[in-house]
């Protein structure tokens, strides 16, 4: 049996293999990259019976066709890009089954810019300084650290090592993000904020800014009314920077720093958002009209937190086509979660040949 | 710093006291081994400690932080640790050196006295940032400083040596880039196989030393079959 393999036919705008980064090396200048929006990864992988931190591909506003070599569980999350698997729709935020030579395609972005593809097994390249995550600028990290290519077929690892994967299972509505054209972001007072005037603070709070087309991984550059800085002196000695941190450079237009950034950065920094809205940030269209609220380090905290508990510990719940069958098999009970499609389900321990209203058993795993 | 880090700042300059602070601060904090701290990232004059608000407060972890750096060691202090020198090999000018002849029409001097004076002593490495193990070097002689480009380069070659006004720097990995560049390292300052990654570490000093074409292929062939051993001294404090 050859490798499992997920083969890149066309990789869209841009496509990424992206995990929840590479902490641990800012102090040598080294980005800490990852999934821009981290909680679609996270729900992807729980979707696809992976560890939440496995590698899964972040497809950039769609145009993108991916063709599975052997059958996988897997999942689509994030932005809507309206994906089909050979012409049929795919629910989002829902595990599926793909069958050999299938073929998943990206359409055009309706809502957020980033969808996030996670297969049962992840993305297998091998990691570099501890994570697969492609920082495309200083070329670490995925396949030979650049973005993917037509033609590249991607290693997956080793699927479902505790036989819980399953088609069929979608992420509850109360978890769904809401992508809308105009948000507020809560951000904490940066550490900079003396740098600017009552004028310019005052103005960064009562604006709506506009995301330009001018955003990338590194950071979100969004034009509107100018910040002033005291004494027009936007320049400080680099210091470190954060994911979130809103630099303000001369130009006088804040900067949202994203996964790719640089580890410092030489502007005076006027907020940082809080991390339970980055993710929307990482969704957000050039267009999209953001607002500033104050929040403080203790809420932000606790609202994080509080998300943090509910994206990893709220189970996942079956689809509305999909069920769940208990099979008796010598005595022995067995779980077998499903969609209804057609064709060899394999789910836990359990394989089974689903045709129209009839199910046979294929295959049964001792666990 | 946001909801997941601490800045503490020991200065707004660019100054040798402030940085050898912050190296000693980090050291200190590190070796406090405290629970719920993530990464450090020590930079010209503040540290940045990033941590994991479940593990431990904001306020429990400011405190800390605060009380380590406000105790009474004598840490900073010139003489306090020997210096390690790593030789870096340069060859000026030419292709490898394109705005060379621009610096030294800028310092009004001959490009010999431009490397004579670049390569005279050694740097301290402030920093690493702005790209993987791109060190930022104080201290260089400001008779050859020169302004950045107008327009940065889209791609300047991994190993280039530039100048920024009184800083200088190599660029450990192709990337885009707007310093001066007069010369080039084969030598690689950055390796994602290696431990730690960075060749050049912070607090530790780099000084160029000028090498002749056939020199730089030795050494580049050298570098290529993983032979290289950069030439590491250790100096008077």
């Amino acid at each position: 049996m050859t490798e499992a393999v997920l083969k890149v036919l066309s990789p869209g705008a841009r496509s990424l293999i992206q995990d929840m980064g590479r902490p641990g090396f800012q102090r040598f200048g080294v980005s800490i990259s990852g999934a821009m929006d981290t909680e679609a990864l996270l729900l992807g992988n729980r979707l696809a019976g992976n560890n939440v931190d496995a590698a899964g591909i972040e497809v950039l506003l769609g145009n993108a066709e991916f063709e599975f070599s052997h059958q996988a569980i897997f999942a689509v999350t994030g932005g809507d890009l309206a994906p089909t698997l050979d012409g049929k729709p795919v629910p989002a935020w829902q595990s599926l089954t793909a069958f050999p030579g299938e073929r998943l395609m990206f359409g055009m972005a309706s809502e957020g810019v980033r969808a996030y593809l996670c297969v049962a097994g992840g993305i297998a390249t091998e990691p570099v300084l501890g994570s697969r995550s492609t920082h495309a600028g200083s070329r670490l990290g995925g396949l030979r650290g650049r973005p993917l290519e037509a033609g590249d077929e991607l290693a997956l690892g080793l699927a479902d090592p505790d036989g819980e994967a399953a088609s069929g299972l979608r992420v509850p509505a109360s978890l769904l993000p809401v992508h809308a054209d105009e948000f507020t972001v809560r951000v904490v007072r940066g550490p900079q904020e003396d740098s600017f005037n009552e004028a310019g603070v005052r103005t960064f709070y009562g604006s709506t800014y506009t995301v330009t087309e001018r955003s990338d991984r590194q950071g979100l550059r969004l034009d509107g009314p100018l910040i002033e800085a005291r004494g027009g002196r936007h320049d400080i000695v680099s210091d470190a920077v954060v994911a979130g941190s809103i630099q303000v450079p001369g130009d006088a237009m804040p900067i949202i720093l994203m996964a790719d950034r640089q580890t410092t950065g030489g502007y005076a920094k006027i907020a940082v958002a809080a991390s339970i809205d980055r993710p929307l940030l990482a969704q957000a269209a050039p267009g999209a009209r953001v607002r500033f609220v104050q929040t403080t380090v203790k809420e932000a905290q606790l609202a994080a937190t509080t998300r943090r508990k509910a994206l990893t510990e709220t189970p996942l719940e079956l689809a509305g086509e999909a069920r769940e069958l208990r099979l008796k098999i010598e005595g022995q009970t067995y779980r077998l979660r499903t969609g209804l499609r057609d064709g060899d389900v394999e789910s836990g321990a359990v394989a089974v040949r689903i045709d129209g209203r009839e199910a046979t058993l294929v295959r049964v795993r001792r666990v | 710093m946001g909801d997941s880090a601490i800045t503490v700042e020991f200065g707004d300059s660019i100054d040798d006291a402030v940085n050898r602070r912050v190296f000693a601060f980090t050291d200190e904090v590190e070796h406090a081994a405290i629970a719920g701290i993530t990464e450090f990232v020590p930079s010209y004059r503040s540290l940045l400690v990033q941590y994991d608000a479940s593990a431990i407060g904001y306020e429990d972890l400011a405190d800390r932080l605060l009380r380590l750096a406000t105790s009474n060691h004598d840490y900073g202090k010139p003489g306090a640790q020997s210096r390690i020198i790593l030789e870096i090999p340069v060859l000026y000018g030419g292709e490898f050196g394109p705005d060379l002849e621009l610096v030294a029409k800028h310092a009004k001097l001959p490009m010999d006295e431009v490397i004579r004076i670049h390569s005279h002593q050694p740097y301290r490495v402030y920093m690493l940032g702005f790209s993987p193990g791109f060190p930022y070097l104080g201290g260089m002689d400001p008779r050859i400083a020169c302004p950045r480009m107008k327009t940065p380069r889209t791609l300047v070659p991994a190993g280039s040596v530039g100048i920024a006004e009184t800083q200088t720097g190599v660029y450990p990995n192709d990337s885009p880039g707007g310093w001066q560049l007069i010369g080039r390292t084969p030598v690689r300052l950055f390796n994602p196989l290696a431990e730690p990654p960075a060749l050049a570490r912070p607090g530790q000093f780099i000084q160029f030393i000028p090498v002749d074409k056939a020199g730089f292929q030795d050494i580049a062939t050298a570098v290529d079959t993983g032979a290289y051993q950069p030439r590491v001294k250790e100096g008077a404090p």
